[in-house]
């Protein structure tokens, strides 16, 4: 028994000193002291034993981390939800001055969901902020398909390039970490000057094209943009995935003679999907969030032709309809929810993989 | 192993009690609105707030109060050089209750929202500041619901800059303008810029047009639209029929103030509506701070034109209001006094930031040395505030939203004016 304790310290110990390790041991954990204790009948016994064996100083190592993100996580969520259910302050007729619009039912949402701006579904005009939301909708899942399906096939291609062994091989795979590393106002600047009236794009091109201004140049500007700048991360997971293999594969099957094609498609391609797939997820969510690259490259006016659902949120903020804008955010939320549930359920995306899976090949 | 664990309970909880400590203090912050109210202003140092594209021609004279005021010192807090960014900065303060700011620049279309949220101090009873001498139109923007909130500290109307080598003279009509395009045509140069980006630039340009051939956009109340008055579809139709026919270049959909003034004194275009600020620009001949002008020595300004001779410019310039939860409003009055004094107009004169007393306008040695201060001040006699209205940004998206979809989308100006007043309408319940 004393043994036993020594040997859990010892774990925990080794736990506090190596944070990856420590990972893998809280798992173990909490898969053993979680266990349902509505489970099938005849398991009081081996409950007992991990009641038994249950550490209570696991309550000192999990709880403040528990209590942490119950605050900084949870609070704002629960928050947010809240006031999506409360009105937007009004003006009192007889004073003028603003008061607390209190309990507003669905009302924010129909006039998100519904275009409902009071008298009825699809009663916002256009240059009303309700107007624009399932424009946003469809400008914000436009941008994601396209940017994350071209940023997947140049991550490829790229991380395949980088894979090989040449001389400068490290010094590339530096260099192309580049637009990553730029802070994305930083990039959005930068090509707002390439694509000015008089910038360098329209230099090369010797045909002036309003980039920032016409609908469908300047959606092509964000999505050129974000393409430059996140195309060295896929590629940079998809590498990390690719070293993965191990090399007697690709002999094995030269051996068998098969093509460079057949390679790819039979040992890169099934073999990389586990990292691919979690690349796919990290860039699907952080497209679907976009706000900073269209705000400055095109302005974060709601009805501009790049608005993204993020940029309305802030735009209903600004005119200080707070209450609405917590439910147009709990929307975006639910949104990316549903899309990383699809993803992570059906397509086998899975960022957090446990020990287990992992062992048994990447279970996809 | 067992001494981590207090260790890391002492570190979170440290780290939640700053946390909650930061939150505590903030609520003390918001519990002072009380005191604020208390009838004797208070006085002391203050905290005065301003945007820092504007920054250098307020700072001289923040110096001379100090000088003379060594016990209410002003201290002067940038906010963003954007007028979005300086809004939510405001915001943020003002509806935590806190007292960061005691004296802020209110560009001018925020007064009302300011006021009717009750973060700015009425200025009546103790507060009274006297505005006869003032320019009528900044007070009307000063004023919401009958009361005065702020005290103009500057102003601005636009003005139509013109190319003296390509016409003779300024045109006094709207047609008069688009009769003269084929010199500029023949010059090879834009007939005319502005700014028609989507932006607040957009309103300013839409509202003049409808207030040049005598429309308006909201009644005397503030709250009902008549954007759909005949003369008001007449102005709208001139400004989209103007951009159509290329009399207004195709560009200026993706102009702001500064692509303006550079396709001016660049020498890309034989006019431009604009701000004072760009007379220096174009007047330069590169010895100063300024790069050389290629119109420098070739232009001169006139009052924007309307249907029938000159035309009603929007008015910008800031307000200065005083935060409801300053404990030292008699000494942030006093300043706002200083600014308004001649003085100080005189300085703001000179530093290209129109004044609000009009006394300063009619000096002639300023006239002399500036030669648009004449025109400026028809300019400003004929201009109009903006709609008064707590729902500005709202108002304001729904203008530049219907103007932008006619100019760009082919939507009809009928059909715009409409959602402009739905937009208007809906806005004030």
């Amino acid at each position: 028994m004393a043994g036993s304790a020594e040997a859990d310290d010892a774990r925990a110990a080794a736990g506090v000193i190596d944070s990856g390790r420590g990972a893998r041991a809280d798992n173990d954990r909490s898969s053993g002291g979680g266990g349902a204790p509505g489970g099938p009948g005849g398991v009081f016994g081996r409950l007992r034993a991990r009641v038994a064996r249950f550490d209570s100083r696991l309550i000192w190592f999990v709880g403040p981390t528990v209590l942490v993100l119950a605050a900084i996580i949870g609070y704002p969520v629960v928050r947010a939800a809240y006031m999506s259910f409360q009105q937007d302050k009004g003006l009192d007729p007889d004073t003028g001055m603003f008061v607390q619009g209190g309990f507003a039912g669905l009302s924010n949402y129909k006039l998100w969901l519904l275009g409902d701006c009071g008298s009825g579904a699809w009663s916002c005009v256009p240059g009303t902020l309700g107007h624009d939301f399932w424009p946003a909708v469809g400008i914000t899942f436009f941008f994601a398909v396209i940017t994350v399906s071209v940023e997947t096939a140049l991550g490829i291609w790229m991380a395949t390039v980088m894979g090989r062994s040449f001389l400068g091989r490290s010094l590339l795979r530096a260099a192309v970490l580049i637009p990553w590393a730029i802070p994305t106002a930083v990039t959005a600047k930068l090509w707002a000057f390439i694509f000015a009236p008089d910038g360098i794009a329209n230099k090369i091109i010797g045909h002036p094209i309003a980039w920032t201004t016409d609908p469908w140049a300047s959606r092509f500007a964000v999505i050129i943009a974000d393409v430059w700048k996140t195309t060295p991360f896929m590629a940079l997971l998809i590498l990390a995935g690719l070293q993965m293999i191990p090399n007697e594969l690709y002999e094995a099957a030269r051996v068998d003679g098969a093509s460079a094609w057949q390679r790819f498609t039979r040992i890169t391609l099934p073999l990389v999907k586990p990292a691919l797939m979690v690349a796919v997820l990290f860039r699907t969510m952080d497209a679907l969030r976009m706000y900073d690259l269209p705000a400055i490259l095109t302005g974060d006016s709601g009805a501009s032709p790049t608005t993204t659902m993020s940029i309305l949120v802030t735009a209903d903020m600004r005119q200080g309809n707070f209450n609405s804008a917590s439910a147009l955010s709990t929307l975006v939320f639910i949104i990316i929810f549903i899309v990383a549930f699809i993803l992570v359920k059906f397509l086998g995306a899975n960022a957090v993989r446990t020990q287990d899976e992992q062992r048994k090949g990447g279970a996809l | 192993m067992r001494s981590y664990i207090p260790r890391a309970v002492v570190a979170v909880t440290a780290a939640a009690t700053i946390a909650l400590a930061g939150c505590s203090s903030g609520d003390n912050g918001g519990g002072s609105s009380s005191a604020g109210e208390e009838s004797d202003g208070g006085s002391g140092n203050i905290t005065f707030a301003m945007g820092s594209n504007d920054a250098g021609k307020v700072k001289p004279l923040i110096e001379k109060w100090n000088q003379a005021h060594p016990d209410q010192q002003v201290e002067f807090k940038e906010l963003p050089a954007d007028a979005d960014g300086q809004h939510d900065k405001l915001v943020q303060s003002l509806q935590a209750g806190n007292d960061d700011y005691d004296v802020m620049a209110l560009d001018v279309t925020w007064t009302a929202e300011f006021a009717a949220n009750g973060w700015i101090a009425p200025l009546e009873g103790d507060l009274a500041l006297d505005t006869s001498k003032l320019l009528p139109a900044t007070v009307e923007s000063a004023t919401y619901n009958g009361t005065l909130y702020a005290g103009p500290q500057n102003t601005n109307a636009q003005l139509l800059y013109y190319r003296t080598d390509l016409v003779e003279q300024a045109p006094a009509t709207w047609d008069e303008l688009t009769a003269s395009c084929d010199k500029a045509k023949a010059a090879g140069v834009d007939c005319m810029v502005t700014q028609l980006k989507n932006y607040e630039g957009l309103t300013v340009n839409a509202t003049q047009f409808i207030n040049s051939w005598g429309g308006s956009v909201v009644g005397p109340d503030g709250k009902t639209p008549t954007v759909d008055s005949p003369e008001a579809k007449a102005g709208l139709t001139a400004l989209v029929d103007g951009y159509k026919g290329d009399v207004i270049a195709k560009r200026s959909n993706g102009f702001d103030e500064e692509a303006t003034n550079n396709a001016f004194v660049n020498g890309e275009a034989m006019y431009a509506y604009n701000w004072p600020y760009m007379y220096d620009n174009a007047d330069s001949d590169g010895s100063g701070d300024k790069p050389k002008s290629a119109v420098q020595g070739k232009f001169a300004v006139a009052p924007i034109v309307g249907e029938n001779g000159p035309g009603a410019s929007t008015l910008g310039g800031y307000n200065l209001a005083i935060n409801v939860n300053s404990k030292a409003k008699n000494t942030a009055l006093d300043f706002i006094r200083f600014m308004e004094s001649p003085d100080s107009q005189m300085s703001f004169a000179e530093n290209a930031f129109p004044p609000v007393l009009a006394s300063i306008y009619d000096d002639p040695a300023l006239a002399e040395k500036y030669p648009y201060m004449p025109v400026l001040k028809t300019a400003l006699e004929n201009a109009k505030p903006r709609p008064v209205t707590p729902f500005y940004s709202a108002v304001s998206k729904g203008i530049r939203d219907n103007v932008y979809a006619a100019l760009t989308a082919g939507k009809s100006i009928d059909q715009a004016v409409t959602d402009i007043s739905t937009v208007i309408k809906n806005a004030g319940q």
